[in-house]
Protein backbone atom coordinates (compact mmCIF):
# COMPACT_ATOMS: atom_id res chain seq x y z
CA UNK A 1 0.00 0.00 0.00
CA UNK A 2 1.54 3.29 -1.08
CA UNK A 3 1.88 6.22 1.22
CA UNK A 4 -0.25 8.45 -1.03
CA UNK A 5 -3.09 5.96 -1.39
CA UNK A 6 -5.25 7.92 1.02
CA UNK A 7 -5.35 10.76 -1.49
CA UNK A 8 -7.03 8.61 -4.11
CA UNK A 9 -10.77 8.66 -4.24
CA UNK A 10 -12.22 5.47 -2.83
CA UNK A 11 -14.17 3.44 -5.37
CA UNK A 12 -17.90 3.31 -4.74
CA UNK A 13 -18.88 0.26 -2.69
CA UNK A 14 -20.31 -2.42 -5.01
CA UNK A 15 -23.51 -2.62 -2.94
CA UNK A 16 -24.23 1.02 -3.81
CA UNK A 17 -23.75 0.26 -7.51
CA UNK A 18 -26.03 -2.79 -7.21
CA UNK A 19 -28.75 -0.79 -5.50
CA UNK A 20 -28.71 1.95 -8.11
CA UNK A 21 -28.82 -0.54 -11.01
CA UNK A 22 -31.68 -2.45 -9.39
CA UNK A 23 -33.61 0.72 -8.64
CA UNK A 24 -33.60 1.64 -12.32
CA UNK A 25 -34.31 -1.78 -13.83
CA UNK A 26 -37.05 -2.60 -11.32
CA UNK A 27 -38.80 0.73 -12.00
CA UNK A 28 -38.55 0.15 -15.74
CA UNK A 29 -39.89 -3.40 -15.53
CA UNK A 30 -42.74 -2.36 -13.28
CA UNK A 31 -43.82 0.31 -15.73
CA UNK A 32 -44.21 -2.24 -18.52
CA UNK A 33 -45.61 -5.05 -16.35
CA UNK A 34 -48.72 -6.64 -17.80
CA UNK A 35 -48.29 -4.53 -20.90
CA UNK A 36 -48.58 -6.03 -24.36
CA UNK A 37 -45.61 -8.13 -25.53
CA UNK A 38 -45.08 -5.96 -28.60
CA UNK A 39 -43.96 -2.92 -26.58
CA UNK A 40 -40.18 -3.53 -26.75
CA UNK A 41 -40.42 -4.09 -30.50
CA UNK A 42 -42.60 -1.01 -30.90
CA UNK A 43 -40.02 0.95 -28.95
CA UNK A 44 -37.21 -0.21 -31.24
CA UNK A 45 -39.12 0.52 -34.42
CA UNK A 46 -40.07 3.97 -33.15
CA UNK A 47 -36.42 4.59 -32.43
CA UNK A 48 -35.55 3.74 -36.03
CA UNK A 49 -38.13 6.22 -37.30
CA UNK A 50 -37.10 8.98 -34.90
CA UNK A 51 -33.43 8.42 -35.71
CA UNK A 52 -34.12 9.45 -39.27
CA UNK A 53 -34.75 12.94 -37.96
CA UNK A 54 -32.84 13.37 -34.69
CA UNK A 55 -30.12 11.53 -32.81
CA UNK A 56 -31.65 9.89 -29.75
CA UNK A 57 -30.81 6.80 -27.72
CA UNK A 58 -33.13 3.94 -26.89
CA UNK A 59 -33.17 5.19 -23.30
CA UNK A 60 -34.70 8.47 -24.44
CA UNK A 61 -37.89 6.69 -25.43
CA UNK A 62 -40.29 5.91 -22.65
CA UNK A 63 -43.38 3.82 -23.17
CA UNK A 64 -45.96 3.44 -20.45
CA UNK A 65 -49.24 1.65 -20.39
CA UNK A 66 -51.68 3.04 -17.86
CA UNK A 67 -54.93 1.42 -16.92
CA UNK A 68 -57.79 3.68 -16.06
CA UNK A 69 -61.29 2.46 -15.28
CA UNK A 70 -61.91 0.22 -18.26
CA UNK A 71 -59.53 1.71 -20.80
CA UNK A 72 -55.81 1.66 -21.37
CA UNK A 73 -53.64 4.59 -22.32
CA UNK A 74 -50.42 4.07 -24.25
CA UNK A 75 -48.17 6.89 -23.16
CA UNK A 76 -45.12 7.67 -25.21
CA UNK A 77 -42.45 10.21 -24.44
CA UNK A 78 -39.24 10.97 -26.30
CA UNK A 79 -36.60 13.07 -24.60
CA UNK A 80 -34.92 15.07 -27.34
CA UNK A 81 -31.26 16.00 -26.91
CA UNK A 82 -30.55 19.55 -25.69
CA UNK A 83 -29.75 20.88 -29.12
CA UNK A 84 -31.76 18.63 -31.35
CA UNK A 85 -30.02 18.83 -34.66
CA UNK A 86 -32.09 17.78 -37.58
CA UNK A 87 -30.28 15.32 -39.78
CA UNK A 88 -28.95 16.84 -42.90
CA UNK A 89 -30.44 15.56 -46.10
CA UNK B 1 -63.03 -26.21 6.59
CA UNK B 2 -60.29 -24.72 4.49
CA UNK B 3 -56.60 -24.61 5.17
CA UNK B 4 -54.51 -21.45 4.93
CA UNK B 5 -52.31 -21.88 1.90
CA UNK B 6 -48.79 -20.47 1.95
CA UNK B 7 -46.62 -20.57 -1.16
CA UNK B 8 -42.85 -20.35 -0.79
CA UNK B 9 -41.53 -18.91 -4.04
CA UNK B 10 -38.71 -16.81 -5.50
CA UNK B 11 -38.39 -16.97 -9.26
CA UNK B 12 -34.66 -17.58 -9.08
CA UNK B 13 -33.38 -21.02 -8.14
CA UNK B 14 -31.00 -21.85 -5.33
CA UNK B 15 -32.02 -19.03 -3.00
CA UNK B 16 -33.41 -21.27 -0.25
CA UNK B 17 -37.03 -22.05 -1.10
CA UNK B 18 -36.95 -25.68 -0.04
CA UNK B 19 -34.91 -24.92 3.09
CA UNK B 20 -37.50 -22.27 3.93
CA UNK B 21 -40.49 -24.50 3.15
CA UNK B 22 -39.12 -27.23 5.41
CA UNK B 23 -38.41 -24.86 8.29
CA UNK B 24 -41.66 -22.94 7.91
CA UNK B 25 -43.76 -26.11 7.88
CA UNK B 26 -41.86 -27.53 10.84
CA UNK B 27 -42.15 -24.24 12.75
CA UNK B 28 -45.92 -24.12 12.20
CA UNK B 29 -46.21 -27.70 13.42
CA UNK B 30 -44.11 -26.80 16.49
CA UNK B 31 -46.69 -24.07 17.17
CA UNK B 32 -49.33 -26.79 17.34
CA UNK B 33 -50.75 -26.41 13.85
CA UNK B 34 -51.64 -29.29 11.57
CA UNK B 35 -49.47 -28.77 8.51
CA UNK B 36 -48.90 -30.36 5.12
CA UNK B 37 -45.92 -29.32 3.03
CA UNK B 38 -46.13 -30.08 -0.69
CA UNK B 39 -43.26 -30.28 -3.17
CA UNK B 40 -44.45 -28.75 -6.47
CA UNK B 41 -41.15 -29.37 -8.25
CA UNK B 42 -42.33 -32.29 -10.38
CA UNK B 43 -39.39 -34.20 -11.80
CA UNK B 44 -36.92 -32.66 -9.34
CA UNK B 45 -38.07 -33.90 -5.96
CA UNK B 46 -35.98 -32.50 -3.10
CA UNK B 47 -38.18 -31.50 -0.19
CA UNK B 48 -38.22 -35.14 1.00
CA UNK B 49 -34.42 -35.03 1.41
CA UNK B 50 -34.46 -31.76 3.35
CA UNK B 51 -37.25 -33.11 5.58
CA UNK B 52 -35.38 -36.40 5.99
CA UNK B 53 -38.18 -38.67 4.75
CA UNK B 54 -36.78 -39.63 1.33
CA UNK B 55 -36.84 -43.36 2.00
CA UNK B 56 -40.46 -43.35 3.02
CA UNK B 57 -41.91 -41.95 -0.21
CA UNK B 58 -44.31 -44.49 -1.72
CA UNK B 59 -46.91 -42.34 -3.44
CA UNK B 60 -46.54 -38.74 -4.52
CA UNK B 61 -48.48 -35.59 -5.36
CA UNK B 62 -49.07 -36.59 -9.00
CA UNK B 63 -50.38 -40.02 -7.94
CA UNK B 64 -52.98 -38.25 -5.80
CA UNK B 65 -53.92 -35.77 -8.54
CA UNK B 66 -54.43 -38.71 -10.96
CA UNK B 67 -56.41 -40.76 -8.47
CA UNK B 68 -53.77 -43.51 -8.31
CA UNK B 69 -53.43 -43.10 -4.55
CA UNK B 70 -55.49 -41.50 -1.82
CA UNK B 71 -54.28 -38.44 0.02
CA UNK B 72 -53.94 -40.53 3.18
CA UNK B 73 -51.68 -43.01 1.41
CA UNK B 74 -49.44 -40.32 -0.05
CA UNK B 75 -49.02 -38.07 3.00
CA UNK B 76 -45.81 -38.95 4.83
CA UNK B 77 -46.01 -38.35 8.55
CA UNK B 78 -43.02 -36.53 10.00
CA UNK B 79 -40.92 -38.51 12.47
CA UNK B 80 -40.60 -35.57 14.86
CA UNK B 81 -44.01 -33.90 14.84
CA UNK B 82 -47.31 -35.76 14.71
CA UNK B 83 -49.15 -32.86 13.08
CA UNK B 84 -46.67 -32.48 10.20
CA UNK B 85 -46.98 -34.25 6.86
CA UNK B 86 -45.00 -34.20 3.62
CA UNK B 87 -46.41 -34.71 0.13
CA UNK B 88 -43.52 -35.50 -2.20
CA UNK B 89 -43.18 -34.46 -5.83
CA UNK B 90 -43.17 -37.10 -8.50
CA UNK B 91 -39.74 -37.99 -9.86
CA UNK B 92 -40.87 -39.63 -13.07
CA UNK B 93 -43.61 -37.50 -14.55
CA UNK B 94 -43.14 -34.25 -16.35
CA UNK B 95 -44.61 -31.02 -15.06
CA UNK B 96 -47.72 -31.29 -17.25
CA UNK B 97 -48.82 -34.05 -14.90
CA UNK B 98 -50.25 -31.41 -12.56
CA UNK B 99 -53.51 -29.70 -13.46
CA UNK B 100 -55.17 -26.72 -11.88
CA UNK B 101 -58.31 -28.72 -11.06
CA UNK B 102 -56.21 -31.54 -9.59
CA UNK B 103 -54.25 -29.20 -7.36
CA UNK B 104 -57.42 -27.45 -6.25
CA UNK B 105 -58.98 -30.78 -5.28
CA UNK B 106 -55.96 -31.81 -3.20
CA UNK B 107 -55.88 -28.46 -1.37
CA UNK B 108 -59.63 -28.69 -0.68
CA UNK B 109 -59.30 -32.23 0.61
CA UNK B 110 -56.47 -31.18 2.94
CA UNK B 111 -58.80 -28.53 4.37
CA UNK B 112 -61.48 -31.18 4.91
CA UNK B 113 -58.92 -33.38 6.67
CA UNK B 114 -58.49 -30.62 9.24
CA UNK B 115 -55.18 -29.18 8.11
CA UNK B 116 -54.58 -25.63 9.35
CA UNK B 117 -51.80 -24.81 6.90
CA UNK B 118 -50.59 -26.09 3.56
CA UNK B 119 -47.09 -24.94 2.60
CA UNK B 120 -46.47 -25.11 -1.16
CA UNK B 121 -42.79 -25.38 -2.08
CA UNK B 122 -42.64 -23.80 -5.53
CA UNK B 123 -40.18 -24.81 -8.25
CA UNK B 124 -37.87 -22.11 -9.60
CA UNK B 125 -38.96 -20.16 -12.63
CA UNK B 126 -42.35 -18.81 -13.62
CA UNK B 127 -43.57 -21.80 -15.62
CA UNK B 128 -46.56 -24.01 -14.93
CA UNK B 129 -45.32 -25.62 -11.71
CA UNK B 130 -44.55 -22.25 -10.14
CA UNK B 131 -47.86 -20.87 -11.36
CA UNK B 132 -49.81 -23.77 -9.84
CA UNK B 133 -47.91 -23.49 -6.55
CA UNK B 134 -48.92 -19.84 -6.15
CA UNK B 135 -52.37 -19.86 -7.76
CA UNK B 136 -54.45 -20.87 -4.72
CA UNK B 137 -52.28 -19.19 -2.08
CA UNK B 138 -53.52 -16.94 0.72
CA UNK B 139 -49.98 -16.01 1.78
CA UNK B 140 -46.73 -15.90 -0.14
CA UNK B 141 -43.24 -16.07 1.28
CA UNK B 142 -40.93 -14.62 -1.35
CA UNK B 143 -37.39 -15.82 -0.67
CA UNK B 144 -34.71 -13.41 -1.82
CA UNK B 145 -30.91 -13.26 -1.54
CA UNK B 146 -29.12 -9.89 -1.25
CA UNK B 147 -27.88 -10.20 -4.80
CA UNK B 148 -28.95 -8.42 -8.01
CA UNK B 149 -30.51 -11.25 -10.02
CA UNK B 150 -32.45 -12.59 -7.05
CA UNK B 151 -33.84 -9.16 -6.15
CA UNK B 152 -34.93 -8.49 -9.73
CA UNK B 153 -36.60 -11.90 -10.04
CA UNK B 154 -38.44 -11.47 -6.77
CA UNK B 155 -39.90 -8.19 -7.99
CA UNK B 156 -41.21 -10.08 -10.99
CA UNK B 157 -42.71 -12.72 -8.68
CA UNK B 158 -44.32 -10.04 -6.49
CA UNK B 159 -45.99 -8.70 -9.65
CA UNK B 160 -47.26 -12.15 -10.59
CA UNK B 161 -48.60 -12.73 -7.07
CA UNK B 162 -50.57 -9.52 -7.35
CA UNK B 163 -52.17 -10.48 -10.67
CA UNK B 164 -51.97 -14.20 -11.47
CA UNK B 165 -53.50 -15.79 -8.39
CA UNK B 166 -57.05 -16.89 -7.73
CA UNK B 167 -57.48 -14.19 -5.11
CA UNK B 168 -56.40 -11.52 -7.59
CA UNK B 169 -58.58 -12.91 -10.38
CA UNK B 170 -61.65 -13.10 -8.15
CA UNK B 171 -60.96 -9.73 -6.56
CA UNK B 172 -60.88 -11.35 -3.12
CA UNK B 173 -58.22 -9.03 -1.79
CA UNK B 174 -54.50 -9.18 -2.19
CA UNK B 175 -52.54 -12.24 -1.25
CA UNK B 176 -50.48 -11.51 1.87
CA UNK B 177 -46.88 -11.07 0.77
CA UNK B 178 -43.94 -11.79 3.07
CA UNK B 179 -40.40 -11.04 1.92
CA UNK B 180 -37.77 -13.31 3.44
CA UNK B 181 -34.14 -12.32 3.01
CA UNK B 182 -31.83 -15.33 3.23
CA UNK B 183 -28.05 -15.90 3.02
CA UNK B 184 -27.51 -12.52 4.69
CA UNK B 185 -23.94 -11.74 5.60
CA UNK B 186 -23.73 -8.75 8.00
CA UNK B 187 -19.93 -8.57 7.70
CA UNK B 188 -20.10 -8.08 3.93
CA UNK B 189 -22.98 -5.63 4.30
CA UNK B 190 -20.90 -3.59 6.76
CA UNK B 191 -18.07 -3.17 4.24
CA UNK B 192 -20.41 -2.32 1.37
CA UNK B 193 -20.03 -5.60 -0.52
CA UNK B 194 -23.60 -6.74 -0.08
CA UNK B 195 -27.04 -5.11 -0.31
CA UNK B 196 -28.45 -4.37 3.14
CA UNK B 197 -31.91 -5.25 4.47
CA UNK B 198 -32.87 -1.61 4.02
CA UNK B 199 -31.59 -1.57 0.42
CA UNK B 200 -33.66 -4.61 -0.51
CA UNK B 201 -36.75 -3.25 1.25
CA UNK B 202 -36.39 0.07 -0.56
CA UNK B 203 -35.90 -1.46 -4.00
CA UNK B 204 -38.84 -3.83 -3.68
CA UNK B 205 -41.07 -1.49 -1.68
CA UNK B 206 -41.96 -4.16 0.88
CA UNK B 207 -40.68 -4.89 4.37
CA UNK B 208 -39.02 -8.16 5.26
CA UNK B 209 -40.75 -10.72 7.47
CA UNK B 210 -37.39 -12.15 8.44
CA UNK B 211 -33.68 -12.16 7.73
CA UNK B 212 -31.83 -15.48 7.77
CA UNK B 213 -28.09 -15.06 8.21
CA UNK B 214 -25.78 -17.05 5.98
CA UNK B 215 -24.82 -20.02 8.10
CA UNK B 216 -22.84 -23.21 7.87
CA UNK B 217 -25.59 -24.87 9.84
CA UNK B 218 -27.97 -24.74 6.87
CA UNK B 219 -25.78 -27.14 4.89
CA UNK B 220 -25.24 -29.31 7.97
CA UNK B 221 -29.01 -29.47 8.49
CA UNK B 222 -29.68 -30.48 4.90
CA UNK B 223 -26.88 -33.05 5.08
CA UNK B 224 -28.67 -34.60 8.04
CA UNK B 225 -32.23 -34.22 6.70
CA UNK B 226 -33.27 -32.11 9.68
CA UNK B 227 -34.96 -28.75 8.99
CA UNK B 228 -32.57 -26.05 10.23
CA UNK B 229 -35.27 -24.48 12.43
CA UNK B 230 -34.74 -27.47 14.75
CA UNK B 231 -31.11 -26.45 15.29
CA UNK B 232 -31.55 -24.13 18.28
CA UNK B 233 -27.84 -23.40 18.41
CA UNK B 234 -27.67 -21.94 14.93
CA UNK B 235 -28.48 -18.32 14.17
CA UNK B 236 -30.27 -19.43 10.99
CA UNK B 237 -32.48 -21.78 13.00
CA UNK B 238 -33.33 -19.04 15.51
CA UNK B 239 -34.03 -16.56 12.70
CA UNK B 240 -36.44 -19.06 11.11
CA UNK B 241 -38.13 -19.45 14.50
CA UNK B 242 -38.63 -15.68 14.65
CA UNK B 243 -39.93 -15.62 11.07
CA UNK B 244 -42.57 -18.28 11.72
CA UNK B 245 -43.71 -16.41 14.84
CA UNK B 246 -44.08 -13.22 12.79
CA UNK B 247 -46.08 -15.02 10.10
CA UNK B 248 -48.36 -16.22 12.91
CA UNK B 249 -48.85 -12.58 13.91
CA UNK B 250 -46.35 -12.18 16.72
CA UNK B 251 -44.22 -9.03 16.92
CA UNK B 252 -40.52 -9.82 17.10
CA UNK B 253 -37.56 -7.56 16.41
CA UNK B 254 -35.12 -8.59 13.68
CA UNK B 255 -31.93 -10.17 15.00
CA UNK B 256 -28.47 -10.99 13.68
CA UNK B 257 -28.28 -7.97 11.36
CA UNK B 258 -25.03 -6.59 12.72
CA UNK B 259 -21.52 -7.82 12.13
CA UNK B 260 -20.10 -9.34 15.29
CA UNK B 261 -17.89 -6.80 17.07
CA UNK B 262 -14.21 -7.56 16.82
CA UNK B 263 -12.52 -8.27 20.12
CA UNK B 264 -9.59 -6.21 21.39
CA UNK B 265 -6.94 -8.67 20.23
CA UNK B 266 -8.54 -9.03 16.79
CA UNK B 267 -8.51 -5.26 16.40
CA UNK B 268 -4.89 -4.95 17.45
CA UNK B 269 -3.46 -7.96 15.69
CA UNK B 270 -5.95 -8.31 12.84
CA UNK B 271 -7.78 -11.41 11.85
Amino acid sequence: MGILDFLKRKPEPTAVVAKERLRIIVAQERSTRGAPDYLPLLRNELLEVIKKYVHVDLEAININVERDSGHEILELSVALPDHAQPKAG
Amino acid sequence: MTAEIIVVTSGKGGVGKTTTSASLATGLAMAGKKVAVIDFDVGLRNLDLIMGCERRVVYDFVNVVHGEATLKQALIKDKRYDSLYVLAASQTRDKDALTQEGVEKVLEDLGKEGFDYVVCDSPAGIEKGAHLAMYFADHAVVVVNPEVSSVRDSDRILGLLASKTRRAERGEGAIKQHLLLTRYNPVRVAVGEMLSVKDVEEILGINVVGVIPESENVLAASNAGVPVILDDNSLAGQAYGDTVARILGEERALRFLDAPKKGFFQRVFGG
